[in-house]
Formats: C-alpha cells, structure tokens, sequence
C-alpha cells in the first residue's frame, strides 16, 4: 500500500499549525475526511438537494435513492442480514439512548440486572443508569483488570440470569483494550441475555460483521471513521426492532395519522422521525467506499503497525505510564500519564509544536478513578499517520521533559 | 527545539516553581471556611481552607489543597501568597483584578498590589486556560460566601 499517496486524500493534513506541519494525533476522538468524502457532500448540495421519501420529483428521487443506497452500503460494510436493520442516528449516544428508551423500557423490569463493564465511555454508562433509575433494575459492572483488560472471572459471576441486557465497549477509548466480542456476545447469549456493543472506536478501523460477531445491537459514529459529523448508525436485529415501539414521534415514522391516534412504519423508518441528514447519509456512504477501496484488514494492519510502534518508543521516555494493554492486540491509540506533565500541559505544550493530541478523562471518569489518574493524554492514530509523526511526537515529549522538570 | 514566545510566557519558571512547590498547600483545621472548586470537563480540583479575623474582616489564613495543570496549582498557591493577611474587601478588589488580567479584558486598576500574580498574564493567549488561572480564586469567592450569615 502506497500510504503516502493515501495521507494526500486528506486535504486537512497539509497545513502549518503554529509554524509547524500538523500532526494529527486525535482521530479516536473525530477522525480526517478525505476527497471523496468532502466531494460527496458537495456534490449532493449542488445537484442533488432535496427531502427524501416524499415528494415525486427528479431531486427528490435523486435524494432518496443515494440515501437508501448508502443504507444498503451500511448494512454490507457491517455484514447486516438485511438492509432494514441499518437506523440512521446522530452517533453512537443517540442510538445508545434510543434503544434504552425503546427495548430498555419496554423490557427491563424492577429487579433485572443491565450489566456494562467498567471501562464505558460515559455515553454507554449514563443511559444505563437513567434506564435503571427508571425502572428499578440494578446497573452492575465487569471490574477492569491492572492490564487494562476486563476480569474475565468476573464474567462468570456477573453474567448470571437476573442480567437482562450486557452493552460494552468493542475497543476503549481511553485504554485501547480490544474486547472479545464474539466470546462475550455468546456467553451473554447463553443467559438469555440481549447486547449491545459499541463500536465507535472499531468501526472503520478494524472489519467488523454482525453475523460474525453475534450481539443484537450495535452502535457507531460515522466521524470517527471518515465521514461527517452528525451521522451514526444503529444496528438492531430485525426480530427486535419489530417488537420495538418508536422513540421520536414525527414525520417520516407514521403509516397513517389521524386526530386521535397513528399507526407507524416498519422498522429501521418507526425510528427515523423527521428530516434524517441526509448529506451526512450520502457522506458516510461514500466514507464506506473509500475504507472500502483501501481494505479494512489493511487499514488495521497499519493502525496496529502505527499503535506498537508508538507504545515501543514511548516507553522509553522517562516518567511515563502507559496505561490499557502493553503488548500485542490493542486499538490504534496511546493513553498515557507522565510524572512531569499534567495532562493538560502537555497538550498546551505539543500544540505549539503542531501537535494535535487529547488530554483529560476522555469521558471515562470512572476509569481514571480507577487507574488513579488526573486524566490523560491520548494520542490516536489512524491510516493517514506516518512513522513520521510518532517520532516528532517522541522527540517532543523528550523536549516536554527538560521543559516542566 | 525552539519554544513560542506565548508558551515561554505561559510557563515561566516562576509559575513552574509553584505548581511544583506549591506554597500555603494543606488543610486548616476547623474552624475555618472552605470551598471545594472543580473544573468537571478538565478534571482540575482545588480545596481553599481560610481562618477569619475575630471581626470577620481580615483573612488571617489561608491554604489550599488540590490536583490539576500547572496554571492551576501555580495560581492557586501565589493567590494563597498575596491574599494572606488581606481584607475581605481588597480579596474582592485583587480577585476582579486578577480575572481582568487573565481575561484581557480591561486594565486592573491597581496591578501592583497583584505582585508576581502578574506572571500569569501570559494566560490571556491560551482562552480555554482562563478556567484553571480562576479555579482557586472561584472558590475563595465561595469559601468567602459561605461565611456571610
């Protein structure tokens, strides 16, 4: 693979910031667009505009037609069993929310354990426990190993019969633990339970095919995977969904309206109320052919090259923690504390050299908590990062070190 | 490598040397006011213990306790230096002064009796920074508050 030609796809990254070449290190929180995707949404809006699903004229149909084919693009790229399973939603925590207040409230009940596990991005944990406030269910979670990974002998314990619903993370946002998906969605299975996994920081870095992996519900953002912000998905199964009343009530979503009552659409349209972003369909869809195009076994060949590359440097300069897994199998990011640097220092200090990095608690409170933490700083690599960059990163956490100390 | 001229004011020496020897840090015994600040989107925290005057003017003590950035825990421990031993009325002036300082936004009106606090103008460059300079000098104001019946 030619990844240099691929970096010059992404128009963003060939810019000085503070007199320096960008380093782009931030992409686990919102990741680059490239060409083909900035093209798409342009294109739509010059030829294109209009509302789908209604109307009978040429723009609409036109509107309608590369908004459905971008569903059928999802639901392929995902290995959905069938294009109705695929529900446009603004990210990750809108259908995170959506489900809790559609599967969650019509089936968890006073008494019923919603089990999650104790590294979740607060957008998989607060849901949770509103729907549990809501409805008498106990909110229980897998406790999170030294290592960064989860205790599997608490697996055991807690996914008992009482649990209703297990909904966990596919790869940490602030550890960069990969999660058995496939192994945990059995066990759960095995005690009737329904999942959940969220794949904000999988999808688009790694293959990933619902079929294969076997949860019952999946979430992802398309910005952190080349396309715009705004758009997500939720993958639901589709003897699911059917059961599922709708959330939002509006437009779109009705089969038939009178004064006194409606009747709604079949699933994934009951829960698409109102106008959907439709540019941002149109985007993600385009986004899918372009990861498409280079492979995704690729991209995360590179992404985890990249990642073991940088936790192999970094680990040389003095005073660093590098928390979550130090070997092998782990997503394409660096979280780490420095004993001479607040998190947000450092920050402040590699953006004046150009450097785009995050430092905080990456909504994981909990988890800092549990790595006694302040916070930290996280650098995230995706497949237009160069060796390149690691080493300018190096060599100014080197400089960071003679600075604060 | 060479470092900008807004970073070098950001982090000089001076305010290094007290986020890492913070001066005035621990807790005052009760009876005393206190205040607990958090900045919750940075995770910064900052505790100010103060021991009144018997008249309840004057700021005989004050410490602090906390965890966060550099900017934090230095405005923290030069706000104990400089408020210590002040009233109640020209901690009020000095706070107002100092968030104009930090803010940009005016000229304080009496900027010599904010002493070495004046190093953290530099702050004025860094917007998202103003929140960890006024962390401490918030809950000073709450400490303070909480003391009026």
């Amino acid at each position: 693979m030619d990844w240099h030609r691929i970096r010059s796809d992404f128009p963003i990254l060939d810019q000085q910031v503070n007199c320096h070449p960008l380093v782009y290190l931030d992409s686990a929180a919102s990741s680059q667009k490239p060409r083909a995707v900035i093209n798409a949404l342009s294109h739509y809006y010059q030829h294109d505009n209009s509302n789908v699903h209604r109307a009978l004229h040429e723009l609409s149909s036109r509107a309608t037609d590369a908004f459905e084919a971008a569903r059928k693009k999802v639901a392929r790229f995902i290995g959905a069993a069938t294009d109705d399973e695929i529900i446009f939603t603004r990210g990750c925590t809108e259908g995170i929310n959506l489900v809790a207040n559609t599967w969650g409230v019509q089936n968890i009940r006073p008494g019923d354990v919603i089990l999650i596990t104790g590294m979740e991005h607060h957008s998989n944990l607060v849901p949770w426990q509103l729907l549990a406030q809501r409805t008498g269910a106990t909110l229980k979670h897998i406790p999170v190993l030294d290592d960064g990974t989860l205790d599997t002998a608490a697996v055991e314990l807690l996914l008992t019969e009482q649990v209703k619903l297990f909904a966990y993370v596919h790869i940490s946002n602030s550890l960069g633990t990969i999660n058995p998906a496939r192994e945990l969605c059995a066990k759960a299975k095995a005690v009737g339970a329904v999942t959940l996994l969220d794949g904000a920081q999988s999808t688009g870095h790694m293959p990933v095919n619902m079929v294969n992996i076997g949860c019952d519900f999946f979430v992802f953002s398309g910005h952190k995977m080349c396309a715009p912000t705004g758009i997500g998905v939720l993958y639901g199964r589709y003897a699911l969904l059917e059961s599922m009343p709708p959330w939002h009530g509006g437009g779109e979503m009705i089969a038939s309206v009178t004064l006194e009552g409606s009747t709604f659409k079949e699933p994934p349209h009951r829960f698409e109320a109102g106008t959907p972003d439709i540019a941002g369909v149109i985007g993600l869809g385009a986004a899918i052919d372009y990861l498409e195009a280079i492979g995704l076994e690729n991209i995360q060949s590179h992404d985890t090259n990249l990642s073991n590359y940088a936790m192999q440097c970094m680990s040389e300069v003095p005073g660093i923690r590098i928390l979550g897994p130090q070997s092998g199998h782990r997503g394409s990011l660096v979280a780490f504390h420095l004993d001479f640097a607040h998190p947000h220092d450092l920050v402040e200090y590699a953006n004046t050299y150009g450097i785009a990095m995050r430092g905080g608690n990456h909504c994981t409170q909990p988890l800092m908590k549990r790595f006694k933490v302040p916070g930290t700083t996280r650098a995230s690599f995706y497949f237009y990062n160069t060796i390149e960059e690691i080493n300018r990163l190096v060599e100014v956490l080197f400089a960071a070190r003679k600075f604060f100390t | 490598m060479p470092l900008s001229d807004d970073l070098r004011d950001l982090y000089q020496q001076v305010i290094l040397d007290h986020s890492r020897n913070p001066r005035n840090h621990g807790e005052i015994p009760p009876p005393c006011l206190h205040a607990h600040g958090d900045n919750p989107s940075c995770g910064d925290e900052i505790d100010v213990w103060l021991r009144l005057s018997e008249d309840g003017q004057n700021i005989d003590d004050l410490k602090f306790t906390g965890q966060g950035c550099a900017i934090s825990q230095a405005s923290a421990s030069m706000m104990t230096q400089k408020i210590k031993g002040k009233s109640q009325a020209k901690a009020a002036a000095m706070r107002e002064d100092f968030r104009r300082l930090v803010m940009g936004d005016g000229t304080p009106t009496d900027e010599d009796s904010l002493g070495e606090l004046v190093l953290l103008e530099g702050v004025q460059k860094f917007p998202q920074r103003v929140k960890c300079a006024m962390l401490a000098w918030r809950a000073l104001e709450q400490a303070l508050e909480s003391g009026k019946v």
